[in-house]
């Protein structure tokens, strides 16, 4: 395929000295604050607050005692069954909606589909009045409690039209002539999405889980306004109170704040190609 | 549509079956829509029509609203200290948006390198893309002592090696807002560069090779070949990046609270404000409104404007 060019730039070996050079330089500048949180994390405090860049020693302790005083064991449990709720709510509901929008012919479909995608555009802090006022009032009259509960937290991210835009995609492109034979064999809409389309779309459904994953473990604002308890607190907020109670303690709070993090690279190592891949062809169509 | 009725008047019969069998299968499709439309009813359409009432009124929780007409905006634009406070803060949403470009070029040239299929390639996309994967409320709380005003800050101790006079950063009205502008584009990077990427990869690789025959050098190739057939994917950036810079509220809440002297106040801190610290919600609503009417003019103008110099195909 490229098989001049690539020769054209091995002709060149000063200019591919000189790009290994720039990235190298990027990927410091990339990585170093990931680097100082970590050896930050294990100084102690004297040292956290010199000015040597790596610890004399490692101080494994900090991360028990930023475990323990910021309550993580509870957060972390919060923020895995906010997600899972949220994701299972979230995929659900897109992959119905994503199959009506790609295969069934109704009217409004294009006008309907358009004013979601429209939606995008609004950055949720316009809304996050009326919706806070909304679990509030939701909270009152009905008979569960919303706010310093699950639903506040995971009830507004059920909705989702990235997933909903990212599967209709897929969906379009199963071939019809798998829709007419089994509907030859008597199943409706209902049984094909979850017996046929389903499966056959497991990558591009897991990408959205990982998505909505990492989004929902990061986001802050809305979880903020919602949790004044512990009860239902995710690590997010548990990481901010955190780090106003820890103060100066810096190798305290950059251990809490790597121990939040965690979870997020995992994943990302696993998944890392899947991940890009999707992300590039979501951006690419959008 | 058009077909169907045209169907039903020639043959009245299989028109009607055929439209009773259109109607059931618009029935399940709104059925397969009815969950997620639910949500976006509730939490995206109504609350941006609440938002256009609620800001007619003077509503100072935990008073009762009282309809003022249009006095909450004539306070955001005419009153001394309500417009001045209003205008700086609409003056930094657009100084904030300086990281888009910065963002943009600096990604557009790393992908450019990466795209050179050299070895260990992936190893550097990697390191890239981690701050984008990161939360923001875990970075800014690294890059609040990255930029600490003492002597110890990453950030001083490399002005000190240099030996240059350490600097206030955050607490310095002049420097708060470029910091954060730093920040964004370090974190923002990784996802420009992989869409970046993704669209370098989709240009024809025989219009290099032609261009070489014509004895095209590597900065010809770019300006002729490489920026005109990527524009649509740098068009998609730019959209995103100014929705997402008119969104950004966790590095500001958690490094500067609007600070100094409101220098990093952006329209969208400037509504959480007054909404949950101030209780000023028909204000608040309408700081919403004009947020709103501002990406939608910002919008427009993208697609009006720059879409001319956008090449599909």
């Amino acid at each position: 395929m490229g098989k001049q060019r690539r020769s054209l730039h091995k002709t060149n070996s000063s200019a591919k000295v000189a790009t290994y050079v720039i990235l190298l330089i990027g990927a410091v500048i990339s990585l170093i604050p990931f680097v100082w949180m970590i050896s930050t994390s294990f100084k102690n405090l004297g040292e956290a607050l010199g000015s040597s860049f790596f610890p004399s020693e490692l101080h494994f302790e900090n991360y028990v005692e930023a475990w323990k005083r910021a309550r993580f064991s509870e957060y972390f449990i919060n923020s895995i069954i906010i997600a899972a709720i949220t994701l299972t709510g979230q995929v659900t509901f897109s992959i119905f909606a994503a199959y009506a929008f790609a295969r069934i012919k109704f009217p409004g479909r294009d006008f309907i589909f358009g004013v979601l995608l429209s939606t995008m555009m609004i950055p949720a802090m316009v809304n996050i009045i009326p919706n806070f006022l909304t679990v509030t009032w939701l909270g009152r009259i009905g008979p569960l409690k919303w706010i310093n509960n699950w639903p506040a937290l995971t009830v507004p991210f059920m909705g989702s039209v990235f997933a909903i835009f990212l599967l209709r995609q897929f969906f379009a492109q199963i071939p019809d002539e798998l829709f007419d034979s089994a509907q030859i064999d008597g199943a409706g809409h209902f049984r094909f999405l979850w017996q046929i389309a389903v499966p056959l779309s497991k990558a591009s459904i897991m990408v959205i889980v990982v998505l909505s994953f990492i989004g929902t473990w990061n986001a802050l604002a809305w979880p903020m306004l919602v949790t004044n308890t512990p009860d239902w607190r995710p690590i997010s907020v548990g990481l901010m109170n955190f780090v106003e109670e820890a103060g100066q303690q810096i190798n305290l709070t950059m251990a809490g704040a790597f121990i939040t993090i965690i979870p997020i690279m995992i994943i990302y190592f696993f998944t890392q190609k899947q991940f890009t891949e999707s992300i590039a062809r979501s951006g690419l169509k959008g | 549509m058009s077909n169907n009725t045209a169907v039903v008047k020639k043959n009245i019969k299989p028109g009607a079956q055929k439209k009773q069998r259109q109607r059931k299968e618009a029935l399940a499709a709104y059925a397969f829509l009815a969950p997620s439309i639910l949500i976006f009813a509730v939490f995206t359409f109504l609350p941006a029509i609440f938002s256009i009432i609620a800001s007619f009124f003077r509503w100072n929780l935990p008073y009762d609203p009282v309809f003022t007409g249009l006095s909450n905006y004539g306070y955001l634009f005419t009153d001394d200290i309500g417009a001045v406070e209003f205008g700086k803060s609409v003056l930094n949403t657009l100084y904030f948006m300086l990281g888009i470009p910065i963002n943009i070029c600096v990604s557009l040239w790393i992908a450019v390198m990466l795209n050179r299929k050299l070895p260990a390639v992936g190893l550097f996309r990697t390191a890239f893309f981690l701050p984008t994967l990161t939360s923001m409320a875990a970075i800014s709380v690294v890059w609040i002592w990255l930029y600490h005003p003492a002597d110890y800050g990453l950030f001083n101790t490399l002005l000190i090696r240099f030996g240059l006079p350490i600097q206030a950063w955050l607490r310095d009205p002049l420097l708060a807002m470029p910091c954060l502008i730093v920040m964004g584009v370090w974190r923002g990077m990784g996802y420009n560069i992989v869409i970046f990427l993704a669209g370098l990869q989709s240009i024809p690789h025989d219009l290099y090779e032609a261009s070489e025959i014509d004895g095209a050098n590597w900065t010809g190739q770019f300006r002729l070949i490489t920026l005109p057939l990527l524009s649509p994917t740098t068009f998609y950036i730019l959209i995103i990046g100014v929705i997402n810079s008119l969104k950004a509220f966790t590095e500001i809440d958690v490094m500067t609270q609007g600070g100094p002297l409101g220098a990093t106040t952006t329209l969208a801190y400037y509504l959480y404000q007054y909404a949950f610290q101030y209780f000023q919600i028909g204000l608040a609503s309408a700081v919403a409104v004009v947020l709103f009417v501002f990406i939608l003019v910002l919008t427009f103008i993208q697609f009006k404007v720059v879409e001319k110099k956008v090449h599909y195909g």
